[in-house]
């Protein structure tokens, strides 16, 4: 019997496993998918909020500005990248400049330091991109940018090497209370447990039902995003978010950690909890509402579309802790934007729900620290060589768009919780994430993951499940349909 | 009288030509700009033939298969017969280019050749 | 530091004629840097046969051209580096490179041929709406797939694009047993060979639907199927001519973009139009002694003037570092208009050139019965009829250089369709 499950693999069951594991416990991570990051936390801003946009006084606003704050010191101890470049939310007009000021308010109130004021001629000192149009701005120093797969990745992996384990491609079809412990139905089997931490995301209202009978309701909210070439990513170097106005959100434009600059996110409502597909409509829309902020946008230079999905929770507030008439299960549910940013504050604080509950002793020989995938470019020449010489593999470039080495594919790989997947490799080491979008080294990929992990290509797959890259050997024709 | 119509493939122009044929003899070529397209016309219709390019497995290669072709025109409506045969051959390197990897493909009294050299590992 | 004549970024068909022009026209110090296993560049996937009638008055398959090239190249003794990739390249030619025996390492040219090839427009660059299962391939990556590796993308194929690599690979998968259903077009004409269209497309039974493009992609995991809809003029879908068709695979084969992320990082100067350097008549760019030939330098229809380009560019690189290519004279522009969509070169000197210069360029739509006209400044001097040209084929007019030199106040040089 475990202390704890999770279920989830997201930014938030990952960050709160990770916290937990500084504690003597029998945990698990609980996740549907074959790796951890596959729902919400990897198609999102990626974006750690400053903390000035949720309501005063909110769970919110408060896990916003303490996950933002504990950011910096948490990219370094678990090697992720994060980069602190400032958000800016610029008023395009006028009358709506009060706007500005309510905001700056708000987010002094929130607790989020130097925040200030922009005027027009300052803001544009800043952003010679943005529209002509802009009348000032906000400005929130404490702004950042994450990649929320090398975020999501780290905490699991140092969970994991602090004794949690991961049971990949498992879904939880039911839980049913048992005497002081809960039983967790999977298509793989009973988990038994002492508590159960729910942070499945937008399925995290089904999951907290089958205990509950104070029902919860979380919406899909999708959003669509395109991401555009590195050589485009620097035309914005602040994230840049339009001030709300009557006419609706507007959608921010930003670098992303490593170069490229991301548009996004539109905000529509859907039934379907799996319906991650961008629609020609949201796109426009996105293409048109960016065009608001800043000008010229480079549009042509898009590599690739996507679309993620919020779990909107209908009070529009996270909803963490235990759950009143089901005791020791406990909730991180109706996580959506800042859950990204929020999820350090989140880990901590529900970690401590559980240690409290459980009377949880600290971990002598707590891991604090995880190194990341070594990526060479980091290394003066003669570091490289050396390098190379122990270890040819990095020798060999396989994703041209972004330099990756063989040597990086077989370390995302070989390590804990490793890759098993396309994805999984791109996630983890960005290959097949440059322009090209994998059409060059998809194949030798595929090599590589067909020799270290013994599968057949027939078995490799994308990301899992039914997603097969190839369907089979040539010269078989009338052997199937 | 029958009339086939079919898509001249001499150059970019594409000219659309009309075959009109009297018990298998061809009576009239219409459609066509220039005279290549008429012999072009003429050959399609009573003789229509293509290269076959595929691949042919290899053992104790470099590579898992070798390139090959069909070393001249084959019958169109024997292409698929020559696949099947294609399909079915095993080329043992070392592989030169031009090694007739199968003799008389698909009874068409045409060998398969390599196209692409591979050294045994 | 190794010091190199001339060192040559890609070991394909642009590279490889390059290198054996080059050394024949005396310089010894040749480098290839390749980046694949072996010499020949995309032609060792291109298996099916069309290649070579130009230059070698046969019809060849790629390997097979490829095998003539790097058989020069081996009988020359001339030097190459496999598994190798170029990193960057200095403005002032310092080649960084890196493999896994020599680790990373720099060396000095004197004159640097860039013939990287280019590489396939991805669906992300269409945006084109709906879920990102597996079983979305651009047409070359199945292509080398099925091919080189000998595994099957799928079985129920739609391809979108008409390129060749898209009417080839509709060939070849159905040959190795799939169901090609229909190749659709945004177009209103094929980018492709009519020869392709009827042997690849026509031959099979696999209908061309121009004007159209998907519109929707369905299949969380594994691709289910796609939605095409007819497009009006501008390339917008048109509501109502929706059809949906199941299929586990969609190729695309929608564009070929030159790959000079090595061009850009040392600062070459880029034609917007062909996305390759700005070159001159010596297909040098702005970089002295820096020389661009096939496909980097723009997206040509035939391997075969991929060949004569390169062949000129390793003849041009030789001069330049036997200190041949003069100096002075006046570069004169060559402007692309009115259906013409560019040039190369796009500049050109007279005092420098050949006696004859070939010019290459591509018209922007489909003319029937047009003049192909040239003017010196104002002054029309060549007026040529062409029964069809077509955006996916190139066009060329060849310069003479006593003619210009009769032009002492020569501006610049227009080329343009014009229908009568």
């Amino acid at each position: 019997m475990y202390d704890v499950c999770i279920i989830g693999g997201g930014v938030t069951g990952c960050a709160i496993a990770r916290e937990l594991s500084r504690y003597q416990v029998n945990a698990c991570v609980i996740e549907k998918c074959e790796d951890v990051c596959c729902g919400t936390s990897k198609a999102n801003s990626a974006i750690v909020h400053a903390g000035f946009d949720a309501a005063e006084g909110s769970l919110m606003a408060k896990m916003n500005v303490e996950g933002n704050r504990l950011m910096e010191q948490l990219s370094k101890d678990l090697d992720f990248p994060f980069r602190r470049n400032g958000s800016l939310v610029v008023c395009m007009n006028k009358e709506d400049l009060p706007g500005l000021q309510t905001l700056y308010e708000r987010g002094v109130k929130n607790g989020v330091p130097e925040l200030r004021i922009l005027s027009r001629e300052e803001t544009l000192a800043m952003e010679p991109n943005l529209s002509d149009e802009v009348q000032g701005a906000l400005y929130a120093p404490t702004g950042g940018i994450v990649c929320p797969f090398n975020l999501t990745i780290a905490l699991a992996e140092n969970a994991n090497a602090n004794g949690v384990e991961f049971r990949f491609d498992t879904e939880v079809t039911g839980i049913e209370k048992a005497d002081g412990y809960y039983e967790i139905k999977t298509d793989k089997g009973t988990v038994e447990t002492r508590c159960v931490v729910n942070a499945a995301g937008v399925y995290s209202d089904a999951i907290h039902n089958m205990v509950s009978e104070n029902k919860i309701k979380i919406t899909a909210r999708r959003g669509d995003y395109c991401l555009l070439d590195r050589s485009v990513g620097d035309y914005v170097s602040h994230t840049v978010f339009p001030l709300p106005t009557k006419l609706g959100k507007g959608v921010l434009v930003s670098p992303t950690i490593h170069g490229n600059l991301i548009v996004g996110p539109t905000a529509i409502d859907i039934e379907d909890k799996e319906g991650t597909n961008t629609t020609k409509a949201g796109l426009d829309d996105l293409i048109s509402k960016a065009g608001m902020t800043v000008k010229n946008l480079p549009i042509r230079q898009v590599i690739t579309s996507f679309a993620g999905l919020r779990a909107h929770e209908d009070g529009h507030e996270f909803i963490i802790g235990e759950v009143a008439d089901a005791e020791g299960f406990f909730d991180a549910a109706g996580i959506e934007s800042p859950g990204l940013s929020s999820a350090p504050a989140i880990g901590i604080a529900v970690a401590g729900m559980l240690r409290d509950k459980l009377d949880l002793a600290e971990k002598e020989d707590f891991i604090a620290t995880r190194k990341g995938i070594l990526n060479p470019a980091d290394l003066s020449i003669d570091e490289r060589n050396e390098l190379i010489r122990k270890q040819p593999a990095y020798g060999t470039i396989i994703c041209r768009c972004e330099s990756v080495t063989e040597g990086e594919i077989l370390d995302a790989i070989h390590r804990p919780l490793g890759a098993k997947s396309l994805d999984g490799v791109k996630r983890r080491t960005r290959a097949g994430m440059g322009r090209c979008q994998a059409g060059f080294c998809s194949p030798r990929t595929m090599e590589i993951l067909e020799r270290e992990l013994h599968m057949g290509m027939e078995e490799i797959t994308k990301s899992g499940g039914a997603s097969a890259i190839v369907t089979g050997r040539t010269k078989s024709q009338g052997q199937e349909g | 009288m029958e009339k086939k119509e079919l898509i001249c493939i001499g150059c970019p122009m594409g000219c659309p030509i009309t075959v009109t044929l009297d018990n298998g003899a061809i009576v009239e070529v219409t459609g066509n700009t220039c005279p290549r397209g008429k012999s072009y016309a003429e050959k399609e219709v009573t003789n229509p033939t293509r290269i076959v390019t595929s691949t042919v497995r290899v053992e104790g290669g470099e590579r898992p298969l070798v390139s090959v072709k069909t070393k001249e025109d084959v019958p169109k409506d024997k292409i698929f017969a020559c696949m099947e045969e294609i399909n079915a051959a095993v080329a043992k390197a070392p592989i030169k280019i031009g090694d007739v990897i199968l003799e008389n493909v698909a009874g068409t009294g045409i060998p398969v050749v390599a196209t692409k050299a591979d050294a045994a590992c | 530091m190794k010091t190199y004549d001339i060192v040559i970024v890609g070991g394909g068909p642009a590279g490889l004629a390059a290198a054996a022009s080059a050394k024949k026209a005396g310089i010894d110090s040749i480098l290839i840097l390749e980046r694949d296993k072996e010499l020949g560049g995309i032609l060792n996937q291109c298996i099916h046969n069309g290649f070579g009638l130009h230059t070698f008055k046969e019809e060849l398959t790629g390997p097979e051209y490829a095998g003539r090239f790097i058989d020069v190249v081996k009988e020359l003794g001339i030097e190459y580096l496999l598994n190798t990739m170029v990193m960057d390249i200095s403005g002032d030619k310092i080649v960084t490179a890196m493999n896994r025996t020599d680790g990373m390492f720099q060396v000095q040219a004197k004159a640097v041929i860039l013939a990287m090839g280019c590489r396939e427009r991805s669906r992300g660059a269409l945006n084109i709406p709906g879920y990102r299962p597996a079983g979305i391939f651009s047409a070359g990556t199945a292509q080398r797939l099925v091919n080189m590796e000998g595994y099957m993308p799928g079985r129920e194929v739609v391809i979108l694009g008409s390129g060749d690599i898209g009417l080839i690979m509709a060939r070849r998968m159905t040959l190795e047993g799939a169901k090609v259903k229909v190749v659709a077009e945004l177009m209103p004409y094929s980018g492709g060979l009519k020869r392709n269209i009827v042997q690849c497309l026509n031959d099979y039974g696999i209908p061309l639907k121009l004007s159209h493009t998907v519109v929707d992609i369905r299949g969380k995991e594994r691709l289910e199927g796609i939605t095409l809809a007819q497009v009006d003029e501008k390339g917008k879908p048109i509501p109502g001519t929706e059809e949906d068709y199941t299929c586990d695979t969609l190729l695309l084969s929608v564009g070929l973009i030159p790959e000079n992320e090595l061009s850009r990082g040392m600062g070459v100067e880029m034609d917007s139009v062909t996305s390759g350097p700005v070159v001159n008549e010596s297909l040098e760019t702005s970089i002295p002694g820096v020389f661009a030939c096939g496909n980097v330098l723009h997206v040509h229809d035939l391997v075969d003037y991929v060949s004569e380009e390169a062949g000129r560019a390793g003849v041009n690189a030789a001069k330049f570092v036997k200190g041949e290519l003069s100096e002075g004279g006046k570069d004169i522009p060559l402007i692309a208009t009115s259906g013409a969509r560019y040039t190369v070169p796009r500049h050109i000197n007279v005092d420098k050139m050949d006696d004859l210069l070939t010019v290459r360029f591509r018209v922007g739509a489909v003319f029937k019965d047009s003049y192909i006209s040239v003017y010196y400044n104002d002054e029309r001097i060549m007026h040529r009829k062409k029964q069809v040209m077509a955006p996916g084929e190139m066009e060329e007019i060849i310069l003479q250089k006593e003619k210009l030199a009769a032009y002492p106040d020569l501006q610049s040089i227009t080329v343009k369709i014009e229908s009568e």
